[in-house]
């Protein structure tokens, strides 16, 4: 437990640097939000800008009204990389390695996380810059800026850990490319490209009730002064289950056995 | 003292039994071979041994710690070189033994000055700012046998440290292993090569599908095992059926036309078995001459030949 501080952060620099020895998956991670975003308000924005309604009703509004979600999708593409790049891992020999070392285990762990979570805070950021580039305008002030980044940082944090199970679990590196996906169509059964009440009756009770709904409620709210409500606060609830549920699974699945 | 020591450790996957009670005692300092062929259970033996697996039943402790109770002080006492390579291939060699020098808590000054040492040591001073993914097979082994040593371990575990390497390669593992020796370590090392186990090991025991079936010296065991064959190649069945008849204590070998003679290789007994053969007229296509090799360690102790990959 002493070394539990020192040996994850050993673990960070060395994730940290496998990043930059591989960046190419990392653009491509970078790539996907990005094109998400141009796709979503050049190609279809005019249209579905109409469609939500608002004060003016257009691509503009469109852009601001999709933002959040982009951002969403940034997180949920950056963490395909930490699933994959953990499954990578597992199947080379130095994970064993550690596993007959006097280290913290969970150290393994946290490094693969610390490292995707700064990778995704990056990402995000990044995309961030690109909406505004043309043309997203917030309402929001320092606080609520404060409250977005808490926000997104929790959701990362919560959905890395749960994509470092998904790693875990996985049997093969092909595998584990595919079982984040989802996760990244999720955002589309839910509040993320159109609002739920034009959905039919099955398919709108679950987007109202999946865990990113809330999160995009108040994400939206924070940013563009619509009402929030109770979201931030179930947003916050679900971020905490699937970052615990993410944490617990993964413990399990690295103190299983070493079946190589 | 005692560095490992092991009873009755019995494990299996599934229905696949691969370990039927295993026992094993090492002293302090020695280097002790588990000698034994592919799926033998050497590997699992030495993952039960350094804590990455349990075993089903028995009992083993290593460096005076329970395994199964006590892994995590286990862990500080040694050092595992398995025989996949388990280095970071994104870092460049002295990356990956500064991210081991981390790990064992060295500190900053006496991290680098180890680094540095192994480094030299073993050879890998010019390629240390390369990325491990370029080295070669045995550079590799070396960089990984180097990161093992890094935590300065009293007991360490060489599974097939030489497995896959070319001769020379073979060579300065060996020579490396013997340096380790002189260091007072103990070492606990797994091969398929009767000759690794002979050039390097104070002690040996042979493992057969999941037992041990002897164990002793070099020299004790190569008492029990007769000093190498000729192998008699044939064309036509019917020779080999004629020198199956007129040769003593031959076997086949195999599906081949081939036949296996116990001959110690001095010219004298050459001499009277090719006699005996042309006193009968047997044809004989080809003859080779075979020293003693993991096969006759098998076909002595255990009664039947083994399939192996040989060196």
């Amino acid at each position: 437990m002493t070394h539990a501080l020192s040996d994850s952060a050993t673990m960070v620099r060395r994730n940290l640097k496998r990043m930059i020895r591989y960046p190419s998956m990392t653009f491509q991670l970078l790539l996907m939000p990005v094109i998400f975003l141009l796709l979503f308000v050049y190609v279809l924005g005019g249209t579905l800008g109409a469609g939500i309604g608002g004060p003016s009703g257009g691509r503009a509004e469109y852009l601001n009204y999709v933002t959040p979600t982009i951002i969403l999708i940034a997180i949920t593409a950056a963490v395909q990389g930490t699933t994959i790049s953990i499954a990578l891992d597992m199947t080379e020999g130095i994970v064993d390695r550690f596993r007959t070392m006097a280290i913290a285990r969970v150290s393994v762990l946290t490094g693969h996380v610390v490292g995707s979570l700064i990778q995704t805070v990056l990402a995000m950021a990044f995309v961030f810059g690109v909406a505004v580039l043309i043309g997203f305008r917030s309402q929001a002030g320092v606080v609520e800026w404060l409250a977005v980044a808490g926000l997104l940082v929790a959701m990362a944090f919560a959905l890395i850990w749960l994509s470092a199970a998904f790693g875990l679990v996985s049997k093969t590196v092909e595998g584990s490319s595919n079982i984040g996906l989802p996760l990244m169509l999720l955002p589309f059964f839910g509040n993320g490209f159109v609002p739920t009440d034009s959905m039919p009756t099955v398919l709108r009770w679950f987007a109202e009730y999946q865990p990113f709904t809330p999160f995009i409620d108040a994400l939206r709210g924070l940013l563009m002064g619509t009402p929030i409500g109770n979201s931030g606060y179930i947003a916050l609830g679900w971020c905490a289950v699937i970052g615990f549920g993410g944490y617990l699974w993964s413990k399990k699945l690295f103190n299983r056995e070493s079946t190589r | 003292m005692t560095a490992i020591k092991a009873a009755g450790l019995r494990r299996s996957y599934g229905d696949h039994v691969v370990l039927k009670g295993v026992d094993l005692n090492v002293p302090r300092g020695t280097v002790f071979s588990l000698l034994g062929a592919n799926g033998a259970g050497k590997t699992t033996t030495v993952k039960i041994l350094s804590t990455l697996i349990g075993a089903d039943g028995g009992s083993a402790s290593v460096a005076g710690h329970d395994v199964a109770s006590d892994p995590v002080a286990v862990r500080a006492a040694i050092g595992v070189t398995g025989q996949f390579s388990a280095v970071d291939n994104l870092l460049t060699g002295r990356e990956n033994l500064k991210l081991m020098a981390d790990l064992n808590h060295l500190g900053r000054t006496d991290g680098k000055r180890k680094v540095e040492q192994l480094l030299e040591q073993f050879d890998i001073a010019d390629a240390a700012d390369k990325p491990a993914a370029s080295y070669s097979g045995g550079m590799r082994r070396r960089l990984d046998l180097a990161m093992t040593l890094v935590g300065s371990p009293q007991v360490i575990f060489l599974d097939e440290p030489t497995t896959g390497l070319d001769p020379r390669s073979r060579r300065a593992m060996w020579d490396i292993v013997r340096r380790l020796v002189a260091s007072g370590v103990t070492i606990f090392l797994t091969t398929q090569y009767l000759d690794e186990a002979d050039e390097l090991a104070d002690r040996i025991a042979v493992l057969d599908h999941g037992k041990i079936v002897a164990e002793g010296t070099a020299d004790e065991l190569k008492r029990r095992i007769p000093g190498g064959h000729v192998l008699l190649q044939f064309s036509d069945p019917r020779d080999l059926e004629a020198a199956t008849r007129v040769v003593r204590n031959a076997s086949r070998d195999g599906e081949a036309l081939a036949l296996r003679v116990p001959n110690d290789g001095s010219v004298g007994a050459l001499k009277a078995l090719l006699d005996r053969l042309d006193e009968h007229s047997v044809l004989v296509d080809s003859l080779s001459m075979h020293t003693p090799d993991l096969d006759d360690v098998f076909l002595a102790l255990t009664g039947k030949p083994e399939t192996v990959a040989h060196p």
